[in-house]
């Protein structure tokens, strides 16, 4: 398969990027469109050139490591998978393939295809943990029986693997999807609940710090989050607000 | 306080709640405009009532005027902090992929109705107000109804309402359902919601262009 390729290259955090167009020849279906992209590095070393830099881990979808926007969607064209999940079948011969970073002003790049996320890691630690000191003191998990709806709904909450395909999507790069994810896996545990105020306060207050958009629940976070995490989980966090700010 | 203010939950609530109040309101207006096509007497009973009665003058309407204003001032200065927060523009973005259109254009259908209620308030309200304030008029509980049809003989006008009122259709058909999901609705009554919105959207403006044409198609002859 021959494909075209434009692939968005910047030098550094400070030096302005332009998209970049390569031709891939003999790119073959079973291919994932990170080994595609590994091949295109090993002939553009084997020139001379500088190889294209992007993130990748795990290759197996619980990362979240791989922040690519495929021909204006994150991840690519399928739902419910990271890129690395992505194979080339779902090209055809003669395609033009735009590679993009996820852009957000809070995910700045750091080169080519690589972003910033520690926005992210920053909302987590502004609340999303529990503080219990379990040294010398551990309580079994079970001790405390929890329904099991919401057990499972704070499970699917707690999936979320942070990889922001959420704001990546979102038409204002809104975090409210993440930052819910985070809030509501805690909610729903009655482990959550005594720091469940502080908690939704504190991370509501970090994310807009960080200076990510609004939500204006356009709901396209909830169909390009590989997790398939819930809208629901955006309400959780509204309702959570509201009542911790109504106590004061 | 200052956090709540700051805070784009905050932000988003007072859409939301400002959006349900204005809905609440176009049941409202409609109600009254419909009895311009039912009954003209009773329009201009209704119409005087609503333009002489001091609770509906000086409280009700301050209150329409600040929800008008509130929604539309947050609306867009959300709409230019959510411009910012992208950053850097894609080179290739599939909005219409994972969202729909109404979802994604709220400020464009906003804008629109925005602009038409600039003409809305220059044809009935400033016309209102001077009648009553600068002129100094008497009271004339029958005139409503011939001065509402007459601003609806030039088609210019007329396409313009309905022009209008198809935008307010498809603002409302993302807005009001949205509202609920911002204050934190998201049940076994999302569903039910949601089929409410859409008959909503429907319905009232298809009203308000109704009565628009049916005016514009019936004059009053003198």
């Amino acid at each position: 398969m021959k494909l075209y390729l434009k692939i968005w290259r910047q030098k550094d955090a400070k030096t302005k990027g332009k998209m970049v167009d390569y031709t891939m020849e003999g790119v073959e279906g079973d291919m994932s469109f990170l080994e595609m992209l590994d091949v295109l590095n090993e002939d553009l070393i084997l020139k001379g050139e500088e190889p294209i830099e992007f993130d990748h881990d795990c290759r197996e979808g619980i990362c979240g490591t791989c922040s690519l926007q495929i021909n204006g969607r994150p991840h690519g064209p399928d739902t419910r998978i990271t890129v690395c999940q992505l194979h080339m079948r779902r090209f055809k011969d003669g395609d033009t393939i735009v590679i993009e970073p996820f852009r957000a002003k809070a995910f700045p790049v750091i080169k080519d295809l690589i972003i910033d996320r520690s926005a992210f890691e920053r909302i987590q630690q502004a609340g999303g943990y529990v503080s219990v000191n379990t040294s010398g003191n551990t309580v079994d998990a079970n001790a405390i029986p929890i329904e099991k709806d919401k057990a499972d709904m704070s499970f699917n909450a707690a999936t979320c693997i942070g990889c922001g395909a959420c704001v990546a999507a979102c038409k204002n790069a809104s975090a409210m999807l993440f930052t819910s994810a985070k809030v509501s896996q805690f909610a729903l545990l009655p482990q959550g609940r005594v720091e469940a105020a502080d908690r939704v306060q504190s991370m509501v207050r970090q994310m807009d710090l960080e200076g990510f958009g609004n939500c204006t629940n356009t709901g396209a976070c909830e169909v390009e989050c590989p997790k398939g995490i819930s809208l629901e989980n955006i309400a959780r966090m509204n309702r959570e607000y509201l009542s911790a700010t109504a106590k004061g | 306080m200052s956090a709540l203010i700051k805070s784009s939950i905050a932000r988003k609530i007072v859409m939301a709640l400002s959006g349900l109040f204005l809905v609440i309101f176009l049941v409202l207006h409609v109600t009254i405009n419909l009895a311009s096509v039912i009954d003209p007497e009773t329009f201009n009973q209704w119409s005087h009532f609503m333009g002489y009665n001091i609770l509906v003058q000086y409280l009700m309407q301050p209150i329409l005027i600040a929800g008008v204003v509130i929604h539309f001032v947050v609306g867009i200065a959300l709409e230019f902090q959510n411009k910012r927060a992208r950053g850097v523009k894609y080179v290739k973005y599939q909005g219409g992929a994972n969202a729909p259109w109404v979802s994604r254009n709220m400020i464009f259908t906003g804008g629109v109705v925005l602009a038409f209620l600039g003409l809305h308030f220059y044809d009935f309200w400033i016309h209102e107000m001077t009648y009553k304030y600068i002129e100094a008029n008497p009271m004339d509980p029958t005139r409503y109804y011939e001065e509402t049809v007459a601003k609806f003989e030039p088609m210019w006008r007329t396409i313009l309402y309905v022009v209008s009122f198809i935008l307010l259709s498809l603002h409302l058909w993302h807005g009001f359902a949205s509202s609920f999901q911002t204050m934190g609705v998201n049940n076994k009554y999302t569903a039910g919601i949601t089929r409410f919105t859409k008959i909503y959207a429907l319905v009232i403006p298809l009203a308000f262009i109704f009565i628009a044409l049916y005016h514009h198609l019936n004059p009053v002859m003198h």
